[in-house]
């Protein structure tokens, strides 16, 4: 019987070709339901063996290894021999907001402009988008969507990944105003290859430094402006600009800045020391040399992608595997991402398994896209671990989630909805055995 | 009889003139006809000559030696304590040459430009801009005094000069550096023949490659070969035309790079020429490999500058690499004099050429020998011209080019006097030490006379003193003197002793300069006479004056012996010239190994074996099995670790000077392997990665790309040995949006632009190459060739009747079905085999045809959704093919995924369920066989090479790391080692900062800090940046 409703599953899908179209985000979870017999990844460090997770109306009532569920209880997942851990939250993305990198047309991460407070990036973000689908595939259940630019392109938004429109998605909603800071390095002269007089490297035009140091201290006059306009309930004018930042003063928003280099990072510790502002790191490639600095002025830092070369030919070979590991040491809070164009966000729990190669145990790199990021998101009341009046946001795993070798999810559940884990990329497997008379791989939907 | 210091009132030598010039007044005739007696004479760099006469006339010597009678109607100079040498040829320059301008056509650097693919250039010409071999620097060159004069006071009397522009240029002129008509300075007008990578004013798109560039080069060889046979159906062609008349004079390469020396060298040995090569300043990384090329070589005396690193964080993104070069760059030149390589010097690429004596006292004190810099200076680039009869000794009949200094001309202080070109003399400093002694001074006011007593020491110092010294400016021209002095004031000084001046930095401090003038001093303006100076002037009070001083006593000439300075420490040149390079005598070598006890993974018919042994033995895979012993085996202990095959990438751009020629739609002609480069960091990190052999492809810019090059990943070998042997070439193909350049900013306007059109290349292509292929075929029966004229042999058709006659392979990049599909159609339709399809993320929808066909796949584990082509890419793709039938790889195209391969393989079981043995034979076993070397790579099996990797973990685990990994039984990578290596970065790093911080507190000067970039190939498939030193060579 069980058999023939797989089979009904999978066959109503092929139906449909391959697009995701009848993927139908879940309804809400109402009564009781348990998770059993779990090896429970808390996302906090704390490991449950054989624990038991007791969920109801979307929240998470209890967990522990001791929790009764009632005889004859029908709603009840048996994950014997499974991992279960948080659902997984991607700290930067443009998820939804761009299909297609080369497509111009489904570019929608990018505002024209250096000052742009006021964008939104959730208005834009598409809950059909096809790429949504394939990372939760993997575990990722909530995603920060966040706008692109050349200096401060906007304010981000946590989703979760199931939805019909992103109204219904929006998580925590403009809780991120994102700064791309300045390099503050020089460029290299331009045609370094087959030039005529073998001429070395030539000094720098303009000073980048200077350039980018005048440019952020404009992004503090507005600052000190948008405080003032604040202060005053009375404006003559409303400036949409000010308006858009105006948590960040009270602390309900943070300050995003993206930056790589010391230098960057050091200048962007003014905008916690002048205006005391919740500030993150994203990117912080070199973070690893000021992590006790970081640490001392409460910074967080989201490591874009540990699968990287190293900055600096000098460097350690592994050090971007290296330097959660550092983080970690120097107490500093920090979330791990995964922002490879190619693979759009999918290998965020590879990311993090590398870190705890390198150094991390694994409840720390599980932390580190979990509870980690989302206290950095500023959602860890809300999910990151599986405690006690959080939502029910949970995946089930045949294998250790961090090493492709073994991760493979079985079922997701966000708010307690169970979802739907088919997408593109199943449903075109599944049409190409068909073609082929392969042997249907059962992958857990 | 006059002295060469007194020669001041010599009226300058009169310009010869010329009989067919009307002359416009009256005519006089001269000779120029002097002997210079009592000299010291450098006839050539070993040969010195005493107290001898040196004679020219007519801008010639006329002889040379001692004891020579002064013959009457010479104006004899004496010239004792005086030296004379050749006066120096710079072999390299472009003097009297216009900058070249660009002609129209496109900018190659402007991407909103679209590409100009045919040649700009009107007339009869080649069909590419780049190859000016008809240019001709003699024709339009021209005197330029301003010019010539810093290269005369530098010590050049000659040189060799041509238009800098393109990849060939045309032929070079010796000229004189006399300021006369062109008609009597151009010594020879065609002296050489020269070549570059560089296509200089051109706009047309090809070559637009490293690899380009040495196909054009090799094709107009050829082309000009065959022109000889005048072939009707190409015409006139004078660029071909003058290829060929200019091939029997010295052919001079600018390569400017240790790696690309040897491309141009290598050019050179396939058409039986010799170049003679300009070379950069980084030819120490590699000296025996320059050695071996028999090139002659002509280097730069530029260094790169110090560097400001006193910021941690600026001197954080200066590689070591760069610091190193600072470093070392001043030993080049004496690098080549130990290896014995001969060489000239230029002053080409100085910043100034007035910086060529400190830059060239630089290359001495980092031991270049002064007799090597008067040959490199005189006799070498003459001889390699064929212009020693005329220039570069002191020896009669020659031209009359020669230096007159006040001491052996290497010596620190020693002053060129006068360089005489063409027996025209260029007075280049007056001989101000010549005045230095006592003068009695007498000023005569209407107040009455005044005594005082002046020690000259040079043309700016001198002091002066009555009773106490009197504070006082001087200066002296040569002809004129100046005296300006006031009585001190309170604080009067004794005369600063002599020796208490030396080693103030050799500026001249005139005694004057210790306190400034009053405007009331008295001021002397005068003449010098000879032995008498005499003047008139400005007392304190106005009044005028007159004065003279005369001569008591001339200072004893010391000239400063020299020094022999220590030559300076400096780091150890690495092999690579790279962080983790080894130092020469440390490079890994050839073990035997043997791994106990570990799991292998063997890819044969044993599969995986618990508790094996693995004896790695000549470089060879000598057996696997259980409770193996050689006494002589180092041996590595395997317990609970993996043993595999090394990781074979099937899809790299990775250690190569360029990777892409986009210049046109076909260019099969091009090679990866004519520009490897082997100081690409990536080669180490990969080896960090398990990887063994790369398989360096051309990129995807056009739908027949360049062939291929497979490589092993031995760090530190150059590029030769980088090479894998033995395997046959390989080619790549590109469908899609990248050949269509869908990408473009400013459109495209290169066929093709859509997938009828790439179809329709291939066609084109594939039939072009089966005429060709016939038409070699019919001259070849052909038993009479009488009359028969041999078809054009031509690279790019050379290439793909190679891929007919199956001797070299396919692999071509595609995502979609259509173009799949359409690829095998015109390949079947052709008689060839697409051998490997590469990327091919949309394989799984034709896989029974790619299978039908005989296809292999390579593709990526998890990529999509980064361009149109890939939105049906999905990751069971690897699954599906290698489920159909077909052997799958997993490549990487990147050279970060590249370290993390086994990983790739690891998501083929967990998205498409295959066997973890099935997975790791997609990035070990599977490539070697597409690549046509599984007979050598790729399993564990006996006889094979010994390329082998330890891990500490299950090889599709995210948490193995490999601990060794070797290549022909050699560990090239061993995790131990590597943070001892890390160590000595960091320390080496460490010395150059200081030594940096140290030059720049020293008071020299520095540049800001310059970040060191590095510029990454890649597919152009890359939405990802790989960090912010890096630099995507498509930007």
């Amino acid at each position: 019987m069980k058999k023939l409703i797989l089979f009904v599953t999978a066959f109503t899908a092929l139906i449909d070709s391959y697009s995701q179209e009848t993927v139908l985000p879940a309804k809400p979870q109402k009564g009781t339901m348990y998770i059993t017999n779990a090896t429970i990844h808390v996302g906090n460090g704390k490991v449950i063996e054989n624990g038991t997770i007791k969920i109801k109306d979307g929240k998470i009532e209890e967990v522990g290894a001791n929790i009764t569920v009632p005889a004859g209880d029908a709603n009840v997942v048996d994950a014997k021999g499974k991992q279960v851990y948080p659902g997984l939250v991607l700290p930067t993305s443009t998820l939804g907001l761009v299909e297609i990198n080369a497509v111009r047309a489904t570019q929608d991460s990018r505002e024209i402009g250096e000052m742009n407070p006021n964008v939104r990036a959730l208005v834009a973000y598409n809950t059909d988008s096809k790429v949504i689908n394939t990372l939760r595939s993997n575990g990722i259940l909530l995603a920060n969507v966040v706008p692109q630019g050349s200096f401060v392109a906007g304010s981000s938004s946590v989703v979760q990944l199931d939805a019909w429109n992103w109204e219904d998605a929006a998580y925590k909603t403009d809780a991120g105003i994102h700064v791309y800071f300045p390099t503050l390095m020089p460029r290299p002269a331009f045609g370094r290859f087959g030039g005529g007089g073998g001429a070395g490297p030539q000094a720098p035009q303009p000073d980048p430094v200077k350039e980018g140091l005048e440019k952020i201290e404009g992004l503090k006059t507005f600052f000190k402006e948008a405080k003032a306009y604040h202060a005053d309930a009375n404006h003559e004018e409303t400036n949409l600009k000010f308006e858009a930042v105006k948590g960040l003063f009270n602390k309900t928003q943070k300050l995003y800045i993206h930056a790589s280099t010391s230098k960057q990072i050091l200048v962007a510790l003014d905008f916690v020391k002048e205006f005391g502002l919740d500030m993150v790191i994203v990117g912080g490639s070199e973070s690893y040399q000021l992590a006790d600095l970081l640490k001392k002025h409460n910074v967080s830092v989201i490591l874009q992608q540990p699968h990287s070369l190293p900055t600096a030919e000098d460097d350690d070979v592994d050090q971007p595997y290296k330097t959660a590991a550092a983080l970690q040491k120097a107490g500093v809070l920090f979330a791990i991402s995964d922002d490879d164009a190619q693979t759009r966000g999918r290998n965020l729990p590879f990311n993090a398994g590398t870190a705890a190669a390198y150094g991390l145990t694994k409840e720390e790199a599980l932390a580190a896209i979990s509870l980690n990021a989302a206290k950095i998101m500023g959602v860890a009341d809300k999910t990151g671990s599986i405690e006690v009046g959080k939502d029910a946001n949970i995946i089930v795993s045949d294998g250790d989630i961090l090493d492709m070798r073994t991760s493979n999810v079985t079922a997701a559940f966000i708010q307690g909805r169970k979802i739907d884990l088919t997408d593109k990329h199943k449903l075109l497997n599944d049409r190409f055995e068909q073609k082929y008379d392969l042997k249907p791989v059962k992958k857990g939907f | 009889m006059l002295s060469v210091t007194g020669l001041s009132l010599l009226l300058a030598v009169a310009a010869f003139s010329q009989p067919t010039f009307p002359e416009n007044g009256v005519a006089d005739p001269r000779h120029g006809y002097y002997a210079f007696t009592h000299a010291t004479i450098v006839k050539d760099a070993t040969t010195t000559l005493t107290d001898a006469t040196l004679i020219i006339k007519d801008g010639r010597i006329v002889s040379a030696g001692s004891g020579l009678k002064v013959p009457a109607g010479a104006v004899e100079i004496d010239s004792k304590g005086k030296y004379f040498y050749p006066s120096f040829i710079d072999i390299y320059a472009d003097y009297g040459i216009a900058q070249p301008q660009r002609a129209g056509g496109a900018n190659q650097f402007n991407p909103l430009q679209q590409p100009q693919l045919e040649t700009a250039t009107k007339g009869a010409y080649g069909w590419n801009q780049a190859i000016k071999s008809d240019a001709e620097a003699y024709r339009v060159f021209a005197v330029d005094d301003a010019k010539a004069k810093p290269l005369r006071e530098a010590g050049f009397g000659t040189v060799l000069t041509h238009i800098r522009d393109g990849a060939a240029r045309g032929t070079g002129a010796v000229v004189s550096l006399a300021n006369e008509k062109e008609n009597l300075v151009i010594i020879k007008e065609r002296a050489s023949a020269h070549y570059s990578f560089n296509k200089g004013t051109s706009g047309q798109s090809y070559p637009g490659s490293m690899m380009g560039y040495i196909a054009l080069l090799r094709q107009t060889y050829l082309d000009a070969q065959w022109y000889k046979n005048k072939p009707a159906t190409e015409g006139l062609n004078l660029t071909l035309k003058a290829w060929n008349e200019t091939q029997d004079l010295p052919q001079i390469f600018e390569a400017n790079d240790k790696w690309n020396n040897l491309r141009a060298d290598r050019i050179g040995d396939e058409f039986g020429v010799q170049y003679i090569i300009k070379a950069g300043q980084n030819e120490y990384q590699r000296i025996k490999e320059m050695k071996a090329t028999n090139a002659t070589f002509i280097l730069p005396l530029n260094y790169p500058q110090a560097q400001d690193v006193e910021d941690p964080n600026d001197a954080r993104f200066v590689s070591l690499n760069d610091m190193k070069h600072w470093e070392l760059a001043p030993t080049n030149a004496a690098a080549f004099e130990k290896a014995g390589i001969p060489f000239c010097l230029t002053t080409s690429d100085l910043r100034n050429v007035n910086l060529f004596w400190s830059s060239l006292r630089k290359a001495m004190e980092y031991g270049l020998s002064e007799s090597k810099v008067m040959e490199a200076l005189t006799k070498t680039p003459a001889t390699t011209l064929g212009i020693y009869d005329k220039v570069g000794s002191l020896d009669a009949g020659k031209l009359a080019n020669f230096l007159i200094t006040n001491g052996p001309v290497f010596n620190e202080k020693t002053i060129i006097l006068q360089n005489w070109v063409q027996g025209i003399k260029y007075v280049v400093k007056e001989d101000a030490a010549s005045i230095a002694g006592t003068y009695a001074l007498t000023v005569t006011t209407p107040a009455g006379k005044e005594d005082y007593t002046l020690d000259v020491k040079n043309a700016s110092t001198v002091t002066m003193f009555a009773k106490d010294t009197v504070n006082s400016k001087f200066s002296f021209d040569g002809k004129l003197v100046k005296i300006s002095y006031a009585p001190m004031a309170r604080r009067q000084r004794p005369p600063i002793p002599d020796t208490a001046r030396r080693g103030g930095g050799g500026f001249p401090r005139g005694g004057g300069a210790e306190q400034a003038l009053p405007v009331t001093a008295t001021r002397l303006s005068g003449v010098n006479n000879g032995t008498e100076w005499n003047g008139t002037g400005t007392d304190s009070l106005g009044n005028p004056l007159t004065w003279t001083a005369t001569l008591v006593k001339l200072a004893e000439v010391k000239m400063d012996s020299v020094k022999k300075k220590d030559m300076p420490s400096v780091g150890k040149v690495v092999y690579p010239f790279e962080p983790f390079g080894w130092e020469d005598g440390q490079q890994p070598k050839q073990e035997t190994i043997l791994i106990k006890n570990a799991t292998v993974w063997t890819n044969e018919k044993e599969g995986v074996v618990q508790n094996a042994d693995v004896l790695i033995k000549n470089g060879k895979i000598a057996s696997v099995g259980k409770g193996l012993a050689d006494p002589a085996a180092r041996v590595i202990d395997g317990t609970g670790k993996h043993v595999t095959p090394g990781i074979i990438d099937e899809h790299s751009h990775i250690a190569a000077a360029s990777i892409n020629e986009g210049g046109q739609s076909v260019t099969s002609e091009v090679r990866i392997t004519d520009n490897l480069n082997p100081d690409d960091i990536n080669i180490y990190r990969q080896l960090s990665g398990g990887v063994t052999s790369s398989h360096i492809l051309h990129g995807s810019a056009n739908v027949i790309g360049g062939q291929t090059q497979l490589i092993k990943l031995r760090w530190g070998a150059n590029d030769d040995d980088l090479k894998f042997k033995n395997w046959p070439g390989q080619i790549k193909f590109a469908l899609g949006e990248n050949v269509k350049r869908t990408a473009f900013n400013a459109g495209n306007n290169r066929y093709p632009d859509t997938r009828m059109g790439v179809e329709q290349v291939l066609m084109d292509a594939f039939t072009r190459a089966k005429d060709y292929q016939k038409a070699w075929k019919t001259y070849n029966d052909a038993k009479d060739k009488k009359g028969l004229i041999a078809p054009r042999r031509d690279l790019e058709l050379d290439a793909l009747v190679e891929i007919l006659e199956k001797k070299r392979f396919i692999t071509c990049h595609s995502y979609v079905q259509s173009e799949i599909n359409g690829a095998m159609e015109v390949a079947n339709k052709m008689g060839y085999t697409v051998n490997t399809f590469t990327h091919i993320l949309e394989g799984y929808k034709v896989a029974d045809k790619m299978l039908k066909h005989g296809s292999f796949a390579s593709t990526f584990s998890d990529w999509w959704a980064y361009k149109m082509e890939v939105e049906d890419a999905i990751p069971y793709n690897a699954a599906i093919m290698q489920k159909v039938g077909l052997t799958v790889a997993i490549n990487s195209d990147d050279a970060e995924m590249a370290r993390r391969l086994n990983q790739e393989a690891a998501k083929i079981v967990k998205y498409g369920g295959v066997t973890e043995e099935e997975a790791l034979k997609m990035v070990t076993l599977n490539p070697a066989k597409m690549l046509h070397v599984d007979d050598k790579v790729g399993s564990l099996k006996p006889g094979k090479d010994g390329d082998v990797v330890l891990w500490s973990d299950h090889p599709l685990s995210i948490y193995a790391k490999p601990l060794y990994t070797i290549i022909d039984g050699t560990i090239y990578f061993d995790r131990q080692k590597d943070e001892q290596l890390q160590k000595d970065v960091d320390a080496e790093r460490l010395r150059l900062v200081r030594k940096m911080n140290g030059e720049k507190r020293s008071g020299a000067p520095t540049i800001p800090a310059q970040p060191s970039y590095q510029i990454m190939h890649t597919c152009s498939d890359h939405g990802h940046s790989h960090g912010l030193l890096v630099i995507d060579s498509d930007e």
